[in-house]
């Protein structure tokens, strides 16, 4: 629908006197200058650079103060929860594989790695993990994406108790903060394959996940979300609501004669036999698991539009297939 | 470290006893210097990592080759489970059955083995209902075999699955489920609750046929089986049973057998004070049993079974161990001692019991009033070692509302035991001869339990000579609580309250007699000397 002219020349004059009114309210303020506004820079002087307070260096120490967490609490618990509920419809399995931990007086933290596919994947793993590991869990956040603006790293450390991480690398200064979070008793959860799914397919993984595990010796949580790209995937505006699937599998501990890697790769494998265990059986996934013929997460090796289309077929199995038929919109031939 | 069992001797300071009266609980004052109450011993610690236990187990076996090397590509493999009817109460999930045959089924996945066949042990037993095949393995488990055809349920009436293995050389015939005789290799994942379980009786029992059970499930030798949870050369029962396994062992399919030990930790926390010895309630333990009590008493029977059903124990897993049958029983047996066995010093008068709100032949049903006999007179009775707790003609008393009630899915042919057997005798030799045969041979029986939820026709026959050694060895039965017409249907003398039954048994026993209580929970046997 077009706007009429005429009130589009209404609005422009009201926002033009606007304008002129505020630029004349803060006149006396310019003329007054400094301390009341920024002091001007001498020539030839170099003033140092703030240390950087964003990405990376987000200090996230608040987030977990005794209010914050009444606060996030009340978020996770409340509309958090059921925004999951009708967004998602989660049908949560294998949690009887975490029966030993959940049973102990204190169960160890835990560093929970799922697959990723979609933003709302972290509200259903708050969601379905273990209330034991929930109310102490911090959250791994890509600190380019998600702390890259103060009111988004607040809103982020606040509501899902999130914690900067650079995608690529695990620095020192990251692995230090995880193993102090980690001694205080707080989960983690972290997705391996460092950023949402460009194409529905899965990532291979980083071995942030392993890395940490090594390091702090808590064990490594495989877990397998399904359904979840199709309801809100990179690049949607807005989500549809579907059903999803969220498959625990058997803690793993890194074993003494094994690197990084190889423990990456054995979560990794753990993750894609809790994938094919989603879309086909236990049966079927141990015995691929075991013959090496698992379906890659990852997907076809090809390219172009057989790998667009296999997806398709690929989601028909799992909980995005249950999904309500959509309605079908046929072309006007007038 | 937990305390073992032991026996404590009432005086005028011991606090009165807990007694279970069925899907309730009572307090009892026993008479001050000359009772005793003997208590089961604190739950022992369960092991810390359950699946590298069962691993283990499952790679170093006792006297058998591991089982990786059993497996091949081409062989039918049968995996075997216990029935519903343990643990008592269900053990919360993941049920130590649904660990065995993961780890066996990992196995399996790595040496390709594609013919695989899980299967219940029911023997006679009712069919299990599909959420409890899912509670007993793991909906991984289920979704993946079930829908397949994989996994299923043994039909001893099933004319067509059933082979004859050989014979013993007192004429016994060993007939099994054919899938099973037919297998290259039997797994058997068992859960030793108590000493009676396990061992050849896994097999020989829980895939038989009526004829194969019809050798040793007799008044003869139930009266003979002195008792189950004891010496197995005190069983007539086990005898057999282990004539009937040597022959399996020699003709029969080569058997992997899992067996498992659990503690004592029958009740969640919201039960505690079931746990604890009665001086030891807490003021939020004592508040507790007042609050269950009170409200127990004022529940529908329905109401009150659907809160006992769904209890869930915290069973922890105390030994797990695998290999050839009568080698790892021997283990087993040490594992199952370690947590029952309370020695006890002489017998005595007067034997006096709770009696549950379950035995193994009613999970998720009702406790009918032959099952409350074979309950007390079979089970508890029988948890003993060397010589029963209460001298050969003393008197048994027990406490329950023994209501004349049936679950007519589970126990059809019970309500008929209870109208037409038991209104005629309660001899255990008079109606085998008289009516064992038209009930085995019902067909309409047959054909609920072969397609429906029922217990086999034969069944409350069995569950009836189950308590025919402690029907033969008491004097009198007196039940406490009980409606007064079916506790006399059952050949017992009602009472009103305890005191009552102390009058009422002193006909038998004298003004004075001793008095031993069984303390339950937990479950324990007493090695008397």
């Amino acid at each position: 629908m077009e706007i009429p002219k005429r009130y589009l020349r209404a609005g422009q004059r009201v926002a033009g006197r606007a304008e002129s009114t505020v630029r004349r309210a803060a006149a006396p303020l310019r003329a007054t200058g400094f301390p009341y506004r920024a002091p001007n820079v001498p020539k030839g002087v170099e003033v140092p650079e703030e240390p950087p307070t964003l990405g990376a260096d987000y200090d996230t120490e608040w987030a977990r103060t005794p209010i914050a967490r009444a606060a996030r609490g009340v978020i996770t618990e409340g509309p958090l929860r059921l925004l999951i509920a009708g967004l998602a419809r989660p049908e949560v399995t294998g949690l009887d594989r975490l029966a030993d931990l959940v049973e102990l007086d204190d169960p160890p933290p835990a560093i929970f790695a799922p697959n990723h596919h979609s933003h709302i994947d972290t509200g259903l793993m708050i969601r379905s993990i273990p209330m034991c590991w929930r109310r102490e869990l911090v959250v791994a956040a890509a600190a380019d994406y998600f702390f890259d603006a103060h009111w988004k790293a607040a809103l982020s450390a606040l509501s899902l108790n999130a914690i900067p991480i650079d995608r690529e690398v695990t620095g020192r200064k990251s692995s230090d903060m995880f193993r102090d979070l980690v001694a205080d008793g707080h989960s983690l959860l972290i997705y391996p394959e460092g950023g949402r799914s460009p194409d529905g397919w899965g990532q291979d993984f980083k071995g942030g996940a392993a890395y940490l595990s090594s390091r702090t010796g808590a064990p490594v949580v495989p877990v397998f979300i399904d359904g979840t790209g199709a309801i809100f995937g990179k690049g949607m505006k807005r989500p549809k609501p579907g059903r999803t699937k969220v498959v625990f599998g058997a803690p793993l501990w890194p074993s003494a004669d094994e690197n990084t890697r190889r423990y990456n790769a054995r979560i990794e494998a753990a993750v894609t036999r809790l994938g094919d265990e989603a879309l086909t059986d236990y049966w079927t996934a141990a015995k691929r698991a075991a013959r090496g013929t698992s379906p890659k997460l990852t997907g076809p090796d090809y390219n172009g539009w057989r790998r667009q289309w296999e997806l398709g077929e690929h989601r028909k199995l799992g909980a995005a297939g249950l999904r309500r038929r959509q309605k079908r919109r046929w072309p006007d031939l007038d | 470290m937990p305390r073992p069992g032991f026996v404590l001797d009432v005086d005028r300071s011991t606090p009165p006893m807990l007694f279970w009266r069925g899907e309730g609980f009572s307090l009892e004052k026993l008479p001050a210097d000359r009772s005793r109450v003997v208590y089961p011993a604190e739950p022992l610690p369960g092991l810390d990592d359950v699946d590298g236990h069962i691993r283990n187990a499952l790679l170093n076996p006792v006297d058998m080759e591991p089982l990786p090397a059993l497996l091949s590509p081409d062989m039918k493999l049968t995996i075997c489970f216990d029935d519903a009817s343990l643990s008592l109460p269900k053990m919360r999930r993941p049920d130590i059955r649904q660990r065995i045959i993961e780890a066996v089924l990992d196995h399996a996945a790595a040496a390709g083995v594609d013919d695989i066949h899980i299967i219940a042990a029911l023997g006679l037993h009712r069919r299990m209902h599909d959420y409890e095949l899912r509670h007993v393995l793991g909906d991984r488990i289920f979704d993946a075999f079930h829908p397949r055809g994989m996994l299923y349920q043994h039909d001893a009436e099933d004319p067509d699955n059933l082979a004859v293995i050989g014979e013993t050389d007192e004429g016994e015939v060993l007939e099994i489920n054919e899938r099973v005789a037919d297998s290259d290799l039997v797994v058997y994942a068992n859960v030793n609750q108590v000493a009676m379980d396990g061992g050849w009786k896994s097999i020989t029992t829980g895939f038989a046929s009526y004829r194969c059970l019809a050798n040793h499930h007799t008044p003869t030798h139930l009266q003979e089986t002195k008792s189950l949870m004891g010496h197995r050369d005190h069983s007539a029962l086990h005898k057999s049973i282990w004539r009937l396994g040597k022959v399996l062992r020699d003709n029969g399919p080569k058997i992997f057998q899992v067996e498992t030990t659990i503690n004592n930790d029958a009740f969640p926390d919201t039960f505690g004070f079931l746990n604890k010895r009665e001086w030891e309630w807490s003021a939020k333990d004592r508040a507790l049993y007042v609050a269950t009590e009170k409200s127990l008493k004022r529940l529908p029977n329905r109401a009150k079974r659907k809160i006992f059903h769904s209890i869930e124990a915290p069973y922890e897993l105390t030994s797990v161990q695998a290999g050839f049958t009568p080698s790892v029983h021997e283990i087993t047996l040490d594992n199952v001692y370690a947590q029952h066995l309370v020695p006890v010093e002489g017998q005595t008068d007067i034997l006096t019991m709770g009696i549950p709100f379950i035995c193994p032949y009613n999970p998720e049903g009702t406790m009918n009033p032959i099952l409350v006999m074979c309950m007390g007179l079979g089970y508890m009775f029988n948890m003993y070692r060397n010589k029963p707790l209460v001298r050969e003609g003393g008197v048994i008393i027990m406490t329950h509302p023994t209501y004349r009630e049936f679950n007519p899915v589970h126990h059809p042919s019970y309500i008929d035991f209870f109208d037409e057997v038991l209104a005629d005798t309660t001899d255990p030799v008079v109606m085998a001869e008289k009516y064992e045969r038209k009930y085995a041979e019902d067909e309409w029986y047959r054909h609920l339990y072969r397609t429906g939820n029922a217990y086999h026709g034969v069944h409350p026959f069995y569950a009836w000579y189950w308590g025919a050694h402690g029907q033969q060895h008491a004097g009198r039965v007196i039940i406490v609580g009980g409606d007064a017409p079916t506790v006399r249907r059952l050949g017992f003398t009602p009472a009103s309250t305890m005191n009552d039954a102390f009058e009422i048994a002193s006909d038998v026993v004298g003004r004075a007699p001793t008095i031993t209580h069984l303390h339950v929970p937990s479950v324990l046997v007493a090695d008397v000397r």
